[in-house]
């Protein structure tokens, strides 16, 4: 199963099971209270999904590792290989 | 030659050699340095290896520097097969694999980016897990970049944050291309993957997952000195997005 079906699964038993609730489509006369709490759910979560990525992605890019010592020594080597490589007989 | 004997008969249980592929295109200033710095490494850890350069008919002379280095390091550490001209990264692997005389393959970028005093940590970690392939991450432990500003570190987190959503792939880092395979694990996925730049390099792991194939992680540090020329432009992003949903849809 491709992970756009998955997807598409997933959101259809969320949709129906909500929709099943909200609008008490088995007739299960259920109290007032449970669909005036289904009824926003959705909207809920995407909001709450939006804060989440917002704040993951905010806190990935904060501590992105700045790799400072490793371009330094980079550069110590590539003098050094230069070096060697001419002793070597490379002409660059 | 140089004197990369010392340690190899006490390192080499098992027959292990490592194949790695150095695709070029214009890198005549780096390539001699890349090797150095592989020639180094190899020697110091002990490990059996042999270098594949692909050059892909470079204007600047890259092929000519690199039948230098070979008569410097010789030619059972330095091969080179060239092509006539500028071809994908995925026929690079392909025409590679096919002169690789080890039973791993090694991939990196030529640009000095990956630097090779990583290959010796990706191989003991291969060895520990017994994974089929080992990818290097700038996202997790004490992975990370050098050269980046606000901007592409943002996009690449994002990017990083929408296809971990969408495929949940199971590893950090897709769009890194510094790997070690099995060798006929890299052959299979090459194989089978049909998509370009980037997106090439994320097909290749989901397609391992796909496959049930294992797959280790080990941090990297990316130093990248390219950037300042070649910013990431909308383009690259569009062709990203639109890679990223086939994927979705197709795998």
């Amino acid at each position: 199963m491709t992970k756009l079906l998955e997807w598409l699964l997933g959101v259809s038993f969320v949709g129906i099971a909500w929709g099943l609730v909200t609008f008490d489509l088995l007739d299960l006369q259920l109290p007032s209270v449970c669909k005036e709490v289904a009824w926003p759910i959705p909207v809920y979560l995407l909001v709450v999904f939006g804060c989440y990525s917002l704040a993951t992605v905010g806190y990935r890019v904060a501590t992105f590792n700045d790799c400072e010592d490793a371009a330094k020594e980079l550069q110590a080597q590539i003098k050094e290989a230069k070096e060697d490589l001419k002793q070597k007989g490379l002409k660059m | 030659k140089v004197g990369l004997e010392r340690r190899r008969s006490s390192r080499t249980r098992r027959g292990d050699k490592y194949s790695v592929l150095l695709p070029t295109y214009n890198e005549r200033e780096n390539l001699p340095l890349i090797i150095w710095l592989l020639v180094k490494y190899f020697g110091d850890s002990g490990y059996d290896f042999e270098i594949i350069v692909i050059d892909d008919g470079s204007p600047d002379g890259t092929l000519q520097v690199a039948e230098q280095l070979q008569k410097i390091y010789g030619e059972d550490r330095i091969l080179l097969r060239p092509r006539a001209k500028k071809l994908g990264l995925g026929t690079a692997y392909i025409h590679g694999i096919q002169h690789a005389t080890g039973n791993f393959v090694i991939i990196m970028d030529a640009d000095l980016s990956h630097h090779p005093k990583f290959i010796p940590r990706f191989i003991e970690k291969q060895k520990e897990g017994g994974y089929d392939l080992v990818s290097g991450t700038r996202y997790r432990g004490d992975g990370g970049v050098y050269g980046w500003d606000l901007r592409r570190k943002l996009i690449s987190r994002g990017a990083n944050f929408l296809t971990q959503v969408l495929l949940r792939p199971g590893a950090s880092d897709l769009t890194g291309s510094f790997r070690l395979y099995k060798k006929e694990v890299l052959e299979r996925l090459v194989e089978r993957c049909v998509s370009k730049g980037y997106v090439f390099q994320m097909e290749m792991i989901v397609r391992a997952r796909q496959l049930g194939y294992s797959v280790g992680e080990v941090p990297i540090s990316f130093v990248d000195r390219v950037y300042g020329e070649s910013k990431l432009g909308g383009n690259e992003i569009v062709s990203f997005v639109k890679g990223l949903l086939t994927l979705f849809a197709t795998t």
